[in-house]
């Protein structure tokens, strides 16, 4: 790899404002922890505290005041299922764009994209008609259709253009050396495809555990997520700050530690074939 | 997508028009009929997607539909629309709309090129500083909204507070006075990790020789970003555009957590306003129209986006 970079003065303040720019983004959400650890009196405290003794009793009564295991159950099964049934249908069609493309695929994808660009909102009262008249009011299958559909458009797209940037000779030798469909699939598609189908699994995986509007309207007590239960913390009930910050770093842990583990292979595929 | 059907049904005919296949196949009999059968599930789920609600919302926009009064249902022409345009907020609603979309947009582009430039060469600590920037990118939006409203904003306890205190400033009531403000910065500090990825990712790509060559020409830092930097990263600021745009047209948990619109309309946005009229007014007939206005404003947008950067993308 590429050697040490020398140190020059302008290595040291590229250095120093990178961080500081970093630290200052990053601050709220480390605000957040440390406010999850204080009583409420340290909260609210003039100036901040900075150091303090930490507390856990926010845990226990976050846990007691709304159930955190059942909407942390819910965030990860809708989200995680949406995910998994939005891939098995895009992944095909993404396929067929890539490898048969027609004067139409462009099209298609932007009219794909174009569903995405309508408010959610304005779906609002059908959708929850429907939901009703269904008995999917409050349940998790609702959810995870949802879910699946308003991720669709961008799963066709990223997985396209991850797709797209496989070869086609490499799959016409596979066929010439009389590879049936499925051995396409599961040899060459697969392996090749497998970066662009986890970073766009991950994409979805975070925008539908984050996704706020459907589960706000659609969910209450039963099959609420945890962008839900926070919101149940905005009603002003007299100072709060610790639970609130708490509940706020119980929802978001999972999928924060997870997006860090994750970004890596989650960036190479938000390129959008953006990179050439 | 009738088109796609009646290929599909076709398929044992002629060649069918719809293909251009690039390459000779040796299952010719699959190729014409394959790639629809495999872009059937999505194409066909998302046209439902789109038709079934927008055809009942069509209806319901032209009745009198009154969740708190069931029974009282008739056709009523164009009042919902009239009623949801003529309305002083409609208007307030677009432009804030317009004015949210734009601000992010242009924040999360020029920052996070801005960002994207300066963690693009190696120094101490890369690796950590990658991980910070992109972490609120993952946070639930309605938890965003909260951490801003209270410990960042709130005008006495909040820590911008203090920092203003600390300035001897007089401290700002945000959500009162500067709502849609509050609510931009919300969504920036959400979006600006995300815009700054795809920039750091695309700028990897970049031609290094050619850099180096530049720079050996003497070409000073202002040159290089408008004649390598800015050109080699044109697609991915189509791409973060088009993605923000998505989204961005229908911000709600922000505005639903922490200044519920106010005051007044300072920051309703369109998806905040027909939310009101549904299911705070329980007037599904005004709420439909304004989705169907809501559909219009987005369509108006995709189609400029798509003439604008759509090239791009493909």
């Amino acid at each position: 790899m590429a050697p040490k970079p020398p140190i020059t003065a302008a290595l040291v303040g590229r250095t120093v404002v990178a961080w500081a720019v970093t630290l200052v983004l990053f601050f709220p959400l480390g605000w957040l922890v440390l406010t999850a650890f204080k009583t409420e009196m340290q909260a609210i405290s003039v100036p901040p505290l900075l150091f303090f003794t930490p507390t856990l009793e926010n845990f226990a009564e976050v846990q007691a005041r709304s159930d955190y295991l059942l909407y942390a159950t819910n965030s990860v099964i809708t989200s995680v299922i949406s995910t998994l049934l939005g891939l098995a249908i895009a992944f095909p069609a993404a396929y067929s764009m890539a490898f048969f493309r027609s004067k139409w695929t462009r099209d298609l994808l932007m009219w794909m994209l174009s569903t995405k660009m309508m408010p959610a909102v304005g779906a609002l009262v059908p959708i929850y008609v429907l939901a009703q008249t269904a008995g999917l009011l409050d349940t998790r299958v609702a959810l995870i259709i949802v879910f699946m559909l308003s991720n669709l458009p961008i799963m066709v797209w990223m997985l396209y253009s991850s797709l797209r940037d496989i070869p086609h000779e490499i799959l016409e030798a596979a066929r010439m050396d009389g590879a049936t469909l499925w051995q396409e699939f599961r040899r060459v598609l697969l392996p090749l495809g497998m970066g662009g189908l986890f970073s766009t699994g991950l994409l979805c995986l975070v925008l539908a555990w984050n996704e706020a509007f459907w589960s706000l309207n659609l969910t209450s007590a039963k099959a609420g997520t945890l962008a839900t239960m926070i919101a149940s913390y905005s009603s002003p009930e007299g100072l709060f700050w610790a639970k609130l910050s708490c509940a706020s770093f119980m929802a978001i842990a999972p999928i924060v530690v997870f997006g860090w583990f994750s970004q890596r292979q989650l960036v190479q595929g938000l390129t959008f074939g953006a990179v050439k | 997508m009738f088109r796609l059907r009646s290929a599909t049904l076709n398929a044992n005919g002629a060649a069918s028009a719809a293909t251009q296949v690039a390459i000779p196949r040796p299952r010719a009999e699959v190729n014409r009929f394959l790639p629809r059968a495999l872009l059937a599930p999505s194409v066909v789920t998302l046209f439902l997607w789109m038709i079934v609600p927008l055809v009942m919302t069509i209806y319901f926009s032209l009745i009198r539909y009154n969740l708190m009064q069931p029974g009282e249902t008739g056709f009523i022409g164009l009042a919902n629309y009239e009623y949801f345009v003529t309305d002083p907020s409609f208007w307030a609603a677009i432009v804030n709309t317009l004015l949210l979309l734009g601000s992010v947009i242009v924040i999360t582009v020029v920052g996070g090129v801005a960002l994207g430039l300066l963690i693009d060469d190696p120094f101490p600590g890369r690796g950590l500083v990658r991980v910070l920037l992109i972490s609120p990118f993952f946070v639930i939006p309605t938890v965003n909204a909260l951490l801003w409203k209270h410990m960042m904003m709130n005008p006495i306890y909040g820590v911008l507070a203090q920092i203003w205190h600390f300035f001897g400033a007089q401290p700002v009531d945000w959500m009162q006075d500067w709502p849609l403000f509050s609510v931009i910065v919300m969504v920036a500090w959400q979006w600006l990790p995300f815009a700054t990825l795809i920039f750091v990712t695309a700028l990897q790509s970049m031609n290094r020789e050619q850099l180096e060559a530049a720079r050996m020409d003497g070409a000073r830092y202002l040159q290089q970003l408008r004649y390598l930097y800015v050109p080699h990263l044109g697609r991915s600021i189509a791409v973060v555009i088009m993605i923000e745009t998505i989204f961005l047209l229908s911000v709600f948990a922000e505005i639903f957590t922490t200044t519920g619109g106010g005051p007044g309309d300072a920051s309703t946005n369109l998806a905040f306003l027909i939310f009101k009229q549904a299911l705070l007014n329980f007037d599904a007939g005004v709420a439909s129209a304004g989705a169907l206005v809501a559909v219009v404003l987005a369509n108006v947008v995709a189609v400029f986006l798509i003439r604008m950067i759509g090239k791009n993308l493909d």
